[in-house]
């Protein structure tokens, strides 16, 4: 009698777990119950490993020597690995945050593949339908796991350039194709128990092996400007691989959890791609941006400088502002100096707005988060549908380190690899001042026709250096007036 | 481990659909301005990995086995803990100006409880 009470308690605590974790994501839709949400989904966390602690009751036979140990080993792992993520997690700056998303989702990749590893070495996997759930969770796993550390690599700018050797999808597709194959033959002999050149756990080691090299090999040729398309893929992969070993392993809270974040990631995911105009297919298998693009029938105009206090003082006197930042803000660490800027103008009574571009910066919404940061309040900042009418009545349109998200290419030049996406119509303000670092290109390496149109400035500099320059021309100003 | 049910294919396609269906509709309703807090929220949430990870390691019995449990409990006690800090942050960032005029502490994040020392 008494040793049905864990499997009770533990059944209860993940029922209650699943729960915090869908009521959890769902008060995270609005920005108001947003960080009650997370709270909750942690309080389900810690329940849920306590909990599972009560595993120690109902071990397998074989496991049983080895409890105290196991024992051990699990809260050594649990606070090692928790305590070291979570100091990280604290002490990232802002603008690392989309690498640390892909790191830590890198970790739950490798940890449903690992225990795939265990299911599988262990024999604990029985019939064709667990065996074949067990691979597919372990292949999804593992891609996942070397696909994200890649994605953080590039992100953090350890590996600067994409990789693209031609044929390379077709050395990919041969390698899916061999691991499918080590996957059927793995089946096969763990199934008649009989070896199929080789003992099915030297198999294993192959087919994890291939799974980490095909993660590497998906996520190199990809560029730097498609990365929160891939850290979202990965994100859902990761998902649906809890999800799968969830299933493997009996526990429902894991089916429920990973599958869930697999159907959001693969919502988010198709969201993004949409807001780039572009499939999630062409992103993952289109070499983007390969040869420098330059728009039919050369660029008219000519690129105008001009003087960061120049610009700050004609925004002052304007009557409305809006202000498009891109990945070139979040570089410069400048979304605080951005802010007191606007300050600024707010209190000489200038309109300003923020209009955010669903693509700009490395990760989806990664300038709602910096200008958050700087204190921005939230009702300041438009989406793209809600802002794009709004440009043509605007006396100034402040582009700060964002490229691609405003080119005119995008909206009639057939050719440009852009063609297509919905940009922000800045170049329909009466006058644009584009603050950037110099006269390279952006990261899809196209000429941006919006640089050389007669109502735009270029003002080059570093986003922080040029802010702190028109930050004092306006305080000049009404000090001068007093 | 022992379950008196032991969950056949067919209930797991419905707990799949069903759980599938809800991360779609949940997620469908979230503004833009989320969209990264979110990812990372999601994130956090897969980090429930490491209870599998658990059952894993527990019932683990050559040393081959205790080393890979030891690597997905370590690894999905990052996951947990590393989503949930980022998380939490980026959340604790967002106000409106309404409430700005009040109390205005963006780096404040207020330190709710630590979600993984046992």
């Amino acid at each position: 009698m008494l040793a049905l009470i864990p499997p009770v308690i533990i059944g209860v605590v993940d029922i209650a777990a699943a729960f915090l974790f869908m009521f959890g994501l769902k008060r995270m839709s609005s920005p108001v119950t947003a960080p009650s949400g997370i709270r909750y989904a942690g309080f389900g966390m810690i329940a849920a490993i306590l909990a599972s602690f009560l595993y120690v009751f109902s071990v397998n036979a074989g496991a049983r020597p080895h409890l105290l140990v196991n024992i051990g080993l699990a809260v050594v792992a649990l606070v090692v690995g928790g305590s070291l993520a979570w100091l990280s997690g604290k002490r990232a700056a802002v603008t690392a945050m989309p690498q640390m998303v892909a790191l830590y989702n890198g970790m739950g990749g490798g940890a449903a593949g690992a225990i795939a590893a265990v299911e599988l070495f262990g024999g604990r996997a029985h019939g064709p339908t667990a065996l074949i759930v067990t691979l597919a969770g372990a292949l999804i796993g593992a891609v996942s796991l070397s696909g994200s550390v890649i994605a953080w690599a590039k992100l953090d700018g350890v590996l600067k350039h994409p990789l693209r050797v031609k044929g390379l999808q077709i050395v990919n597709a041969a390698v899916m194709a061999v691991i499918v194959a080590v996957g059927a033959v793995i089946v096969v002999s763990v199934m008649t128990t009989f070896n199929i050149v080789m003992a099915p756990e030297l198999w294993i080691y192959v087919f994890f092996g291939l799974a980490l090299v095909f993660g590497v090999l998906m996520t190199l040729p990809i560029g730097g400007a498609d990365m929160p398309v891939v850290i979202s893929i990965y994100n859902a992969c990761t998902g649906l691989a809890v999800g799968l070993e969830g299933y493997v392993l009996q526990i429902p809270a894991l089916m429920i959890a990973g599958m869930m974040v697999g159907a959001a990631g693969l919502l988010l995911t198709l969201l993004m791609a949409k807001a780039m105009n572009r499939s999630v297919a062409n992103v993952l298998f289109t070499k983007f941006g390969d040869e420098p693009k330059v728009a039919k029938g050369a660029i008219k105009g000519e690129l105008k400088p001009t003087e960061a206090s120049d610009a700050g003082v004609f925004m002052r006197y304007a009557a409305s502002v809006i202000i498009v930042p891109g990945y070139g803000l979040a570089a410069a660490q400048a979304q605080g100096k951005l802010y007191e800027f606007v300050k600024l103008l707010v209190a000489s009574g200038v309109s300003v707005k923020f209009a955010i571009h669903p693509v700009a910066g490395r990760m989806p919404g990664q300038m709602d988060v910096l200008l958050a940061e700087a204190g921005v309040p939230y009702d300041m900042i438009f989406q793209l549908d809600d802002i794009n009418d709004d440009f043509k009545t605007t006396d100034v349109a402040l582009v700060i380190g964002a490229n691609d998200v405003v080119n005119p290419a995008a909206r009639s030049d057939k050719s440009s690899p852009i063609y297509g996406m919905p940009i922000l119509n800045a170049d329909q303000a009466r006058q644009v001042y584009v603050v950037k670092r110099g006269q390279g290109k952006g990261y899809a390496d196209i000429v941006n026709a919006l640089f050389y149109a007669d109502n735009c400035n270029m003002v080059y500099g570093d986003a922080q250096a040029v802010l702190i320059k028109m930050i004092e021309a306006v305080r000049g100003l009404t000090s001068a007036a007093a | 481990m022992t379950h008196d049910i032991v969950m056949g294919g067919f209930t797991g396609l419905y707990i799949f659909m069903l759980a599938a269906f809800t991360g779609w509709v949940i997620i469908g309703r979230v503004p833009a301005i989320l969209h990264t807090p979110l990812m990372s929220g999601s994130n956090f949430v897969h980090g429930v990995v490491v209870v599998g990870g658990l059952a894993a390691l527990l019932n683990a019995s050559t040393p081959l086995q205790q080393g890979i449990g030891f690597v997905a409990v370590l690894l999905g006690a990052g996951n947990a803990a590393g989503g949930y800090a980022v998380t939490e942050r980026m959340l604790a960032m967002f106000h409106t100006s309404q409430v700005q005029a009040s109390a205005h502490k963006p780096h404040s994040g207020r330190h709710a409880k630590h979600p993984k020392k046992s």
